[in-house]
């Protein structure tokens, strides 16, 4: 079964009396310890695709499914559920909360979603990209690398199928990046976690299972 | 031109993609401004129509002749014999109550013979005649004129209780519809003769007034009449009203500053507002002078930004103040003639000095507050980006050397509060409580960073809000600057109304145990007059003796007061049948033996006087004090002081039989009433009430009178309780502003939690839970400080305005009530931010950069 599957996705936003297409007829599938990037100019679509994927936002037409459910089919607790359940996010500017502890922000999804011994498997996570040691700490004592790989390990806690980044080496220099994507690598390969990634790296659209390619809101005959 | 321009690309245009949390600053400051004027118009209006009645009723004249109990008719014949050119007015001035309305008007008795001859001072409407055909003269003696607001004619018959009395009087005349005194209006005026007997006062003139010949040397007169009248007060015209005016100066000041207190909460908001903007816009600030703007330009501009919430409070106070004014005056009115004097509260007027005060007030504090973070806005430079973190990681290191300066001002508050006053009023009192406010301002980062960790984790445990308990702890925690300035605010008003409502209590218990040892008796007559503080109706001379025989009664004590005035304050002077009730009593004296005092008080020309007369006049008990009794000057020795919270003024006993020394033949205001073992009191006083058939008098059991007190006394505090009520909806309304502000400027990190999973009501519920740990710091912080304030209001500034022991005493109820509420407001007031921070959609703020 897919982790992740777009059946002919459309997204239009109203910009004042205009519509506007961001996504039309996507179709695209991710299966089990998938790596795939999306990549495009800015505005292609790419973050569209992603929050579509997250079940952050809903397609205007087509269906998403995720982990095998389909997500114009729920309300909003469902879409929360689903979210704590199945996908996991990583972000350009990796988004850690200044007031929290690395433990504390690993532990969060798990805390949001009321969910048990969130503090050993925020430590586990956090032993997994190797910073344990730093699990007192608080974010603004990181480096840029060290932060990203907090954010992977809070993408992490809950075990998700689906993990989504946008751009997450976009603030890195070259050698960090090639850990974080050494990281990602051993993620999808290691806990079979799919992974889809807008990225502009060249390393990280080399390192991927596949690559799709937006071009105006469509997948190029070439992606 | 230009600037105009900028400030509004720059100030209006962000302040209306905010409009809500705009409109609650301006309401927060209109809100302080409203209820500063409100009790400014309402004390005005209240106070200020008290000189009306008996002070200009005859013109202008220049100097008054008075005595304690009236000055002898003789002392006027002398006066006319002087070989001076003195135009004299002799004068009775009391209180009737006209029947069967109840309304109580002033009394004035003149030398009417005299006046018909005068032109224009009294006239005589025209069917009474005029003065130049005294045969159409009215009867003197059964006669009266009447103001126009009581809206009777000529020839009506105007029923009236004087003292317990009720008779019909002719009405001969109208007075002319010429005063702007609202008092005048309801005035009647009798002959002085017949002034004299229906008020049981025959011999004796309240005042006789001196007009001097124009150019006199005023000053010089009264020297000189002093000399030749020993024994009587000669004072300048409007002495009086300059005494009461004094007198009420503490109460109305006391007021005042409690109204100021919805300000300073204000303050801290517009000052909240202010640093949110410059924080926010920093950034902006530093490109705005990297293209030319200079730090003069910058600071203008946010100086702008305040004086327009200042203008738009001031805008909106206004009415709103007179509206509040018009509920507020009755309250006032009610209270200042309950302790003070006789008032017909006066219209309440916007004048052009209230509104120039209203806008005086809202913008003052709109830039005083604003000032600080300005200032800061002023010194961006050009190239400078500092991010919020940084700003409140200043705040983190700042909080120890604050809480430094803190415990520095609470010092000072302290050596503040042992300073004695300024004459009466205790201004060192009122700086030891605003220092107290600025430490607990100043320790508040460092409580807030201390206490949050805690209440983050104890919130934890206790409930099953665990994410949003840490998410808000820590979030409050951070933003150090912004959190201990609304737990400031807060913590302020929930101090005023902790401080306000355990010295009102403290009071009130203090009064309600006075009472029990001061009210001996079983009952209490008096006449039926409404009662006020300078009122003091008397009852015929035979009621002690016919209730002595009512049986079931054994024995009667008579009380007399009188309104004097000593050392330029007011006072009353009150006798009592020391062989009777006040022997019953448990009368307390700060200091001596309370039966060897009472008993030399019996004896010999001795008086005792209540704690805040001794106050206000520096007496101690040894000291003697000199009272003009009839014409004489009368030396008494104080014996004692004695606890009494019945009158501000300030109380002088006396034995009744002393008094009758030299104001013979006395009559009582009121009695008290000590029934035989095992007689009952409602038959008893059925008795009492059918032996006094005829008479206007009212009889109350002990426990009704002292209900009455309780009453009166609730009614006198009311309006500090609706002050408080203003303060805390101030602080409110400032809290949900400033929580909207931290909802749109933590978007993006509402919508992040979104991504991580957390659910609309989760995010709704740590909007709360925010507001919900502010609420808690807030009220814990304000009950602190609001018992360290209370023990100033009651140790410091009410002993040295007033001059009133009061016991401390816990309101827990009512501090628990006070409190909760104060929380539950502070709950519904996030509930908006709270529902604007769930509907948040997080693609659009996570991604918005």
């Amino acid at each position: 079964m897919s982790v992740l599957r777009l059946d002919k996705v459309s997204k239009e936003y109203a910009d004042g009396s205009q519509r506007v297409t961001a996504l039309e007829h996507v179709s695209l599938q991710l299966s089990e310890g998938e790596f795939v990037t999306v990549v495009g100019r800015s505005g292609c679509g790419k973050s569209t695709l992603l929050h579509l994927a997250g079940a952050m936002d809903l397609p205007t037409s087509g269906r998403v499914w995720i982990a095998g459910v389909v997500t114009s089919e729920l309300d909003d607790a469902g879409l929360v559920r689903l979210r704590r359940e199945a996908v996991g996010h990583i972000f350009q500017s990796f988004e850690l909360l200044p007031t929290l502890t690395v433990a504390e922000n690993v532990e969060l999804p798990l805390l949001l979603a009321g969910r048990g011994g969130a503090r050993a498997r925020a430590l586990e996570c956090l032993g997994w990209v190797e910073l344990a040691e730093l699990a007192g700490r608080m974010p603004h004592q990181l480096s840029g690398g060290q932060m990203q790989r907090v954010a992977i390990a809070r993408a992490l806690v809950h075990h998700p199928k689906l993990l989504l980044a946008d751009e997450p080496t976009g603030n890195l220099d070259t050698v960090t990046s090639n850990l974080i994507l050494a990281l990602l690598r051993r993620i999808s390969s290691e806990r079979g976690t799919a992974i889809l990634m807008a990225t502009h790296s060249v390393e990280l659209i080399a390192a991927a299972d596949r690559s799709i390619r937006l071009r105006d809101g469509r997948i190029a005959p070439d992606g | 031109m230009a600037f105009l321009r900028f400030c509004r690309a720059f100030l209006l245009r962000p302040l209306a993609q905010e409009p809500i949390r705009a409109l609650l600053t301006a309401l927060a400051v209109a809100l302080g401004v409203a209820v500063v004027l409100a009790i400014e118009l309402a004390g005005r209006a209240a106070a200020g129509s008290f000189h009306a009645s008996l002070e200009s009723l005859v013109g202008n004249e220049d100097l008054e002749i008075t005595a304690l109990g009236g000055v002898p008719e003789d002392v006027y014949a002398r006066l006319a014999t002087l070989p001076y050119p003195l135009h004299l007015t002799a004068r009775m001035e009391d209180f009737a109550v006209v029947r069967p309305r109840g309304e109580v008007v002033p009394l004035i008795g003149l030398d009417l013979i005299a006046v018909a001859f005068e032109a224009g001072t009294i006239r005589p409407s025209q069917q009474t005649g005029s003065a130049d055909r005294p045969r159409e003269l009215p009867d003197w003696n059964s006669s009266v004129w009447a103001g126009p607001g009581l809206e009777v004619h000529s020839g009506d018959l105007l029923r009236l209780q004087i003292n317990d009395s009720e008779a019909s009087y002719r009405v001969a005349g109208v007075l002319p519809d010429d005063s702007d005194v609202a008092q005048l209006q309801h005035t009647v005026v009798m002959d002085i003769g017949l002034a004299e007997r229906v008020l049981r006062r025959e011999g004796r003139i309240d005042r006789i007034l001196v007009r001097l010949p124009p150019g006199s040397d005023a000053a010089q007169y009264e020297t000189l009449l002093s000399t030749q009248l020993p024994g009587v007060q000669v004072s300048r015209s409007g002495a009086r009203t300059d005494e009461n005016r004094k007198m009420l100066a503490a109460f109305r000041w006391n007021l005042r500053l409690l109204s100021y207190i919805a300000l300073i909460v204000g303050s801290f908001l517009i000052y909240n507002t202010i640093s949110v903007s410059v924080v926010r816009r920093r950034r902006e600030i530093g490109v705005l002078r990297a293209v030319g703007a200079s730090r003069a330009q910058v600071l203008a501009a946010f100086l702008g930004e305040a004086a327009l919430f200042g203008l738009i409070g001031a805008i909106a106070g206004i009415p709103l103040a007179r509206a509040m004014a018009a509920a507020a005056v009755r309250l006032l009115g009610a209270t200042v003639e309950s302790l003070y004097v006789s008032s017909a509260p006066a219209p309440v007027a916007v004048t052009p000095t209230i509104a120039a005060l209203g806008f005086g007030v809202g913008l003052g504090v709109a830039l005083l507050s604003a000032l600080a973070p300005a200032v800061e806005a002023a010194r961006v430079a050009p190239v400078e980006a500092m991010d919020r973190g940084a700003r409140e990681f200043q705040a983190r290191v700042h909080k120890g050397r604050d809480a430094a300066v803190a415990a520095v001002l609470g010092i000072a508050a302290l050596g503040a509060s042992l300073v004695p006053p300024v004459g009466t009023t205790p201004v060192f009192g009122y700086i030891a409580a605003l220092l107290l406010i600025a430490a607990a301002t100043l320790l508040m980062p460092a409580v807030v960073a201390a206490s949050m960790p805690a209440a983050g984790a104890l919130l934890k445990r206790a409930g099953k809000q665990g994410p949003e308990a840490l998410l808000a702890s820590r979030s409050l925690a951070a933003s150090l600057r912004r959190s201990a300035v609304l737990a400031a605010a807060l913590a302020t008003a929930v101090a005023m109304m902790a401080s306000v409502g355990i010295m009102v209590s403290s009071f009130r218990r203090t009064v309600v145990d006075w009472m029990y040892q001061e009210l001996p008796a079983d009952l209490y007559l008096s006449p039926a007059v409404p009662p006020a503080a300078d009122r003091h109706p008397t009852l015929d001379p035979d009621v002690p003796e016919i209730i002595a025989r009512v049986p079931g009664v054994a024995a009667v004590g008579s009380f007399r007061s009188f309104s004097t005035s000593y050392q330029g304050l007011p006072a009353t002077l009150g006798a009592s049948d020391l062989s009777v009730v006040a022997r019953a009593s448990r009368l307390e004296f700060l200091t001596g033996d309370r039966a060897q005092i009472l008993s030399q008080l019996a004896e010999n020309d001795a008086v005792v006087v209540s704690e805040p007369f001794a106050n206000k006049h520096h007496l101690r008990a040894g000291d003697s004090i000199s009272l003009p009794l009839a014409a004489r000057s009368v030396s008494f020795r104080v014996l004692g002081i004695f606890y009494d919270y019945g009158s501000e003024a300030g109380l002088i006993l006396v034995d009744y039989a002393s008094l009758s020394r030299y104001l013979p033949e006395t009559p009582p205001t009121n009695v008290g009433i000590l029934l035989a073992p095992g007689a009952d009191s409602d038959s008893t006083r059925q008795q009492i009430v059918r032996a006094l058939a005829g008479r206007r008098v009212s009889i109350f059991s002990n426990r009704e009178i002292r209900a009455q007190a309780i009453r009166i006394f609730d009614r006198t505090f009311a309006i500090t309780y609706a002050l408080e009520a203003v303060a805390i909806l101030v602080a409110v309304v400032g809290i949900a502003g400033a929580l909207l502000a931290v909802v749109i400027d933590r978007r993006r990190e509402l919508g992040l939690l979104r991504f991580l999973g957390a659910s609309q009501p989760q995010v709704r519920r740590l909007i709360v839970c925010e507001a919900g740990l502010l609420g808690l710091l807030a009220n814990l912080a304000g009950l602190v400080l609001g018992v360290l304030l209370s023990l100033i209001l009651i140790f410091v500034i009410n002993k040295q305005s007033f001059g009133w022991t009061v016991r401390f005493h816990w309101p827990v109820a009512l501090l628990a009530g006070g409190l909760g509420g104060v929380y539950l407001a502070t709950l519904l007031a996030a509930l908006y931010p709270a529902r604007v921070a769930a509907r948040l959609i997080p693609i659009e703020v996570v991604h918005e950069e």
